[in-house]
């Protein structure tokens, strides 16, 4: 295995996560998408720590482990405004959701 | 690279993640993309145990799997009864989106495969199987009482607002 093969699967998982995010029409499954992003990120992270920097080095693994704490509590955040939004507009649909005041 | 059993489990978990992350954005079920989903995760987690990140794939396990799906599966039924997307393509604008964000993505895609394949740096970096002694109890140096304590600090501090936060926000309104 060389870094080029975590770095491809990296980028197909943030490709994909991208495209969830443009195209998908519902709040859920652009977390979905977002979750996708964020692990493409993480999983760069632990490749460049395994490959680049010397091996007793795990400076990337460490961030790694942040990058997970904030998508959890990102999840967190997301799905409570997603509850919110379903309960003031009875739907999570992104684009019905276009007033400011409720 | 001769093929051995090693290899073989990688491209396994290698076409695990990739496949399941395409179902999680294509499948019209929601409840089924959330699966998909957890299949990715445990992939990404694979991966990682082949990183010799072994403490790092314990807690993908155990915050993503274990936290976040449960999470989103119940955002998931706590939302909508009906979890099919519909089946036709209905406007002109729909459509004009799923082409416009297949382009992006694809442009995109084929932009990170140019850097990655001309970068030098990172060319012939080949693992040489070399095994580390496991990670758990350097990281819990390196952030109870190394150059990491700081950063701790802050996350958890950003932790508790963001869980605070989002009691607040989706707790049911009493009006008096």
């Amino acid at each position: 295995m060389t870094l080029q093969h975590y770095l491809v699967i990296s980028a197909i998982l943030f490709t994909l996560g991208i495209f969830a995010v443009l195209t998908r029409r519902n709040a859920i499954s652009i977390l979905m998408g977002i979750e996708l992003i964020l692990n493409s990120c993480n999983l760069n992270f632990a490749a460049f720590s395994r490959f680049v920097t010397p091996s007793d080095d795990i400076n990337g693994q460490i961030i790694a482990i942040f990058g997970i704490v904030l998508a959890a509590a990102e999840a967190a955040v997301f799905l409570a405004i997603i509850l919110a939004i379903y309960r003031e507009f009875g739907s999570i649909r992104p684009d019905e959701v276009d007033t400011l005041k409720g | 690279m001769e093929f051995t059993l090693k290899t073989f489990i990688f491209y396994g978990f290698a076409l695990m993640t990739v496949a399941s992350a395409l179902l999680v954005v294509t499948v019209r079920n929601i409840v089924h993309a959330a699966f998909s989903l957890m299949v990715t995760l445990f992939g990404v987690a694979g991966l990682y145990v082949f990183l010799q990140a072994d403490f790092l794939a314990a807690t993908q396990v155990i915050v993503y799997v274990g936290g976040i799906l449960v999470l989103i599966l119940f955002g998931v039924m706590m939302t909508s009864g009906h979890f099919e997307m519909p089946r036709q393509i209905k406007s002109r604008i729909e459509r004009g989106q799923l082409l416009l964000g297949g382009v992006v993505a694809l442009a995109l895609f084929m932009l990170l495969l140019t850097v990655i394949a001309n970068t030098p740096a990172w060319k012939n970096l080949i693992d040489d199987g070399t095994e580390l002694p496991p990670t758990t109890e350097k990281i819990g140096e390196f952030i109870l009482a190394g150059e990491f304590l700081l950063p701790f600090e802050v996350v958890s501090v950003l932790l508790l607002v963001a869980l605070i936060g989002a009691a607040l926000i989706s707790r049911k309104e009493v009006r008096d």
